[in-house]
C-alpha cells in the first residue's frame, strides 16, 4: 500500500518538476519576448522513461521575427567519460591506453534549416558548441594534439553508433517565413538528467538572438521505482532478488511436477 | 515486444530474452550445469554492459538451480552433506574472487581477463571431457577392451581430513570437496556464471562420484554460491536488473524443466560429450574474438573505474 502511494507520489513529483520547468520556460519567454527575434518551445518538457519506452520524439517549434537561419542545440547532461585503446599485446587485443574527458555530453544534436558552413563562420560556432567537431569535451590527459583527436573521435563514433549523437544535421523545416519546427529523437538507451534545449537565431553570420529552453528526461512508475530501490537500499534489493528468483524456480519446480 | 530494463537503462525484445533463457534454461537442466557460461557472451552480445549481464546473471542463475535442483531432488539425486562440504569452500572461493575482481577493474584489464579465464577454463575442460567422453563411447562400442580400473589412487587421496558420503559411496578428505568449491567460488564471482561446467567434470573425475549425483549436487552447491554473487554484486555494484533476471527466469526455469527431462534419456558419456562440443565451441568463439583485430579498437565506458 505504502509503495503505491510512494510510486504515485513519485510520478507526481516528476509530474510538477516538469510542470514548474514549463512553467519558468513559459515566463521567461513571456519577459524577453519583446525583446526576442526567436521564440521557441518544445512539445513537452518531460520525457518519462516507462517499462514500456522504446524511444520518444520531441517536437521543437518557434518563430522568428524575419529573415535568418535558425539552429537548434539539444545537449544532454555532461558526465565523465573514459575512452580505451585496445593494442596487439602478446597476439591478443588488450586495453593499452586510456584518456578520460570530464565534460562529455549524454546525448548531443544539431538541427539546422540548410547546411550550417552557408551561413555562419567557425568562431560563431566554436563559441556556441555548434556541430561535433566544437563540441568541448573536457579532456583530463595532456596529449599530442593527433593522439587526442583519435580519442576524440572515437569518442564520438562511438556514441554515434548508440543513438546518443546525431550523425547527420537534423533537418529545422520553415513553415512560410517565421514559423519554424524540428523532430528531435530520443533512443531508448537515452540517459536521465536533465537537457538543454538552445534554439539560435543566425542573421548575417551572427548571433542575433537565443533562447535556452530545459527538458527533462525521468524514469517514472515501476521502472523508477526498481530503479530507485537498487539505488538507495542495495542490501535489500539483493536480498529481495535472491528471494524472489528462489521463489520463482520453487514455483516453477511445483508446477511442472503435475505435467 | 520491447521492455525497459530499469538498471541496465536499455529497451529490451522481451521474447528474444525469454527465447535466450530458455534455450540456457534447458540446456542447463540437461548436463547439470548453470549455463552461465553461454548467457554472459549471449547477454553482451545483445548489448547489454557486461557488469549488468554478470550481476543480472548471478540472480537467474538462483532461479534456475532451485528448479533445477528439485526435479533432481525427487529423484533423490543430490548428496546434501557433500554438497555443503562443497559449499563451504565456496563461501571462501566467493570472497577471494571478489577480491581478485576488483584490484583487475582497478588497473582497466577486467574485460581482457574475463574473456582469458573463459577461453582458458572452457577450453582445457571442454577438451579434457571430449577426450575422455569419446574414450568411454569407444569403450563401450568395443566390449572385448580392457576394463579400466575400478578405482584409481592418486596422491588427492592421501589428504587428511577423511570424511564419509554414504550417499556418494565415498571415503575421501573433506578438502577435495572443498576445494573444487572454492575454485567454483571463484568463478562465481569473477566470470558471473555457476561454474557447473567445472564442477561437473571435477565431481566425476576428481571425487569419482557416482555420475548420476552429480547434476544435483552441483546444482545445489551452485544456488548458494550464486545468491551470495547476486547480494554482492547489488550491494557493492548496483549491477542487478531484475527485470531481466525476471524474463531469463521465466524463460529459464520453463526450459530447465523440459532439460531435466532430456537429460535423463541421455546416456552419461553422450551427455558428456554433447557438453563438451559446447564448451569448446564457446571457448573457440571467444578466443577468436581475442586474437581478431576489433572493428574499433577504442571502448568507451561512462562507468567510474
Amino acid at each position: 500500500m505504502s509503495a503505491v502511494r510512494k510510486g504515485a507520489g513519485r510520478l507526481w513529483s516528476v509530474r510538477i518538476a516538469g510542470g514548474v520547468v514549463g512553467l519558468l520556460a513559459g515566463v521567461f519567454l513571456a519577459a524577453t519576448v519583446w525583446a526576442q527575434q526567436l521564440v521557441a518551445d518544445l512539445s513537452s518538457h518531460l520525457i518519462a522513461i516507462t517499462t514500456g519506452f522504446t524511444g520518444t520524439e520531441v517536437v521543437l517549434f518557434g518563430t522568428t521575427d524575419g529573415a535568418g537561419d535558425v539552429a537548434i542545440v539539444v545537449t544532454g547532461p555532461r558526465t565523465p567519460v573514459t575512452v580505451r585503446r585496445k593494442e596487439r599485446i602478446a597476439g591478443i587485443w588488450i586495453n593499452a591506453r586510456s584518456v578520460r574527458f570530464e565534460q562529455v555530453p549524454g546525448y548531443y544534436m544539431v538541427a539546422t534549416n540548410r547546411p550550417l558552413d552557408q551561413f555562419v563562420g567557425r568562431p560563431v560556432l566554436e563559441r556556441h558548441q555548434i556541430g561535433l567537431p566544437n563540441l568541448q569535451l573536457g579532456p583530463r590527459e595532456q596529449l599530442a594534439p593527433d593522439q587526442l583527436a583519435l580519442f576524440r573521435s572515437a569518442l564520438i563514433r562511438n556514441k554515434q553508433r548508440a543513438g546518443l549523437y546525431g550523425i547527420t544535421l537534423g533537418q529545422v523545416a520553415f513553415l512560410g517565413e517565421r514559423l519554424f519546427r524540428t523532430n528531435i529523437y530520443f533512443p531508448a538507451n537515452v540517459p536521465t538528467g536533465l537537457y538543454n534545449v538552445e534554439a539560435l537565431l543566425i542573421r548575417d553570420g551572427e548571433v542575433v538572438s537565443a533562447q535556452t529552453t530545459p527538458l527533462v528526461v525521468s524514469k517514472v512508475g515501476f521502472s523508477a521505482e526498481i530503479y530507485d530501490f537498487a539505488r538507495n537500499q542495495p542490501m535489500i534489493y539483493g536480498v529481495a532478488a535472491v528471494i524472489g528468483a528462489i521463489a520463482a524456480g520453487w514455483l516453477a519446480g511445483a508446477i511442472f511436477r503435475r505435467v | 515486444m520491447q521492455v525497459y530494463l530499469p538498471i541496465a537503462e536499455m529497451s529490451v525484445n522481451a521474447l528474444l530474452v525469454l527465447g535466450m533463457g530458455g534455450l540456457v534454461g534447458f540446456l542447463s537442466g540437461m548436463f547439470g550445469v548453470g549455463g552461465g557460461f553461454l548467457m554472459t557472451p549471449l547477454l553482451i552480445f545483445i548489448g547489454v554492459p557486461p557488469a549488468i549481464a554478470v550481476g543480472t546473471q548471478a540472480n537467474q542463475l538462483v532461479a534456475a538451480s532451485v528448479s533445477g535442483v528439485l526435479a533432481h531432488w525427487r529423484r533423490g539425486n543430490v548428496d546434501v552433506k557433500l554438497g555443503v562440504v562443497m559449499l563451504l569452500g565456496g563461501m571462501v572461493g566467493t570472497v577471494v574472487g571478489v577480491w581478485i575482481f576488483s584490484i583487475l577493474q582497478r588497473i582497466g584489464q577486467i574485460d581482457a581477463a574475463i574473456t582469458l579465464s573463459y577461453v582458458f577454463f572452457l577450453g582445457t575442460i571442454g577438451t579434457m571431457m571430449m577426450v575422455e567422453a569419446s574414450r568411454a563411447l569407444i569403450r563401450r562400442r568395443a566390449p572385448t577392451a580392457k576394463r579400466g580400473k575400478l578405482h584409481r589412487h592418486m596422491w588427492l587421496h592421501g589428504l587428511p581430513l577423511k570424511m564419509r558420503f554414504q550417499r556418494s559411496k565415498l571415503y575421501i578428505s573433506a578438502l577435495l570437496p572443498a576445494g573444487i568449491g572454492a575454485v567454483g567460488g571463484m568463478l562465481v564471482a569473477i566470470m558471473g556464471i555457476g561454474g557447473g561446467f567445472m564442477l561437473v567434470p571435477a565431481m566425476i573425475y576428481l571425487l569419482n562420484m557416482p555420475t548420476g549425483l552429480v547434476a544435483g549436487t552441483s546444482l545445489f552447491q551452485i544456488i548458494f554460491t550464486t545468491a551470495m554473487a547476486t547480494l554482492l554484486q547489488a550491494a557493492t555494484n548496483q549491477t542487478v536488473d531484475v527485470m531481466l533476471a525476471l524474463l531469463l527466469l521465466i524463460g529459464g526455469v520453463v526450459g530447465a524443466q523440459f532439460g531435466t527431462k532430456a537429460g535423463g534419456r541421455l546416456r552419461g558419456e553422450q551427455a558428456r560429450l554433447l557438453l563438451a562440443s559446447l564448451v569448446v565451441a564457446v571457448a573457440l568463439k571467444l578466443a577468436f574474438d581475442l586474437v581478431m583485430e576489433p572493428n574499433d579498437v577504442f571502448t568507451i565506458s561512462t562507468r567510474m573505474s
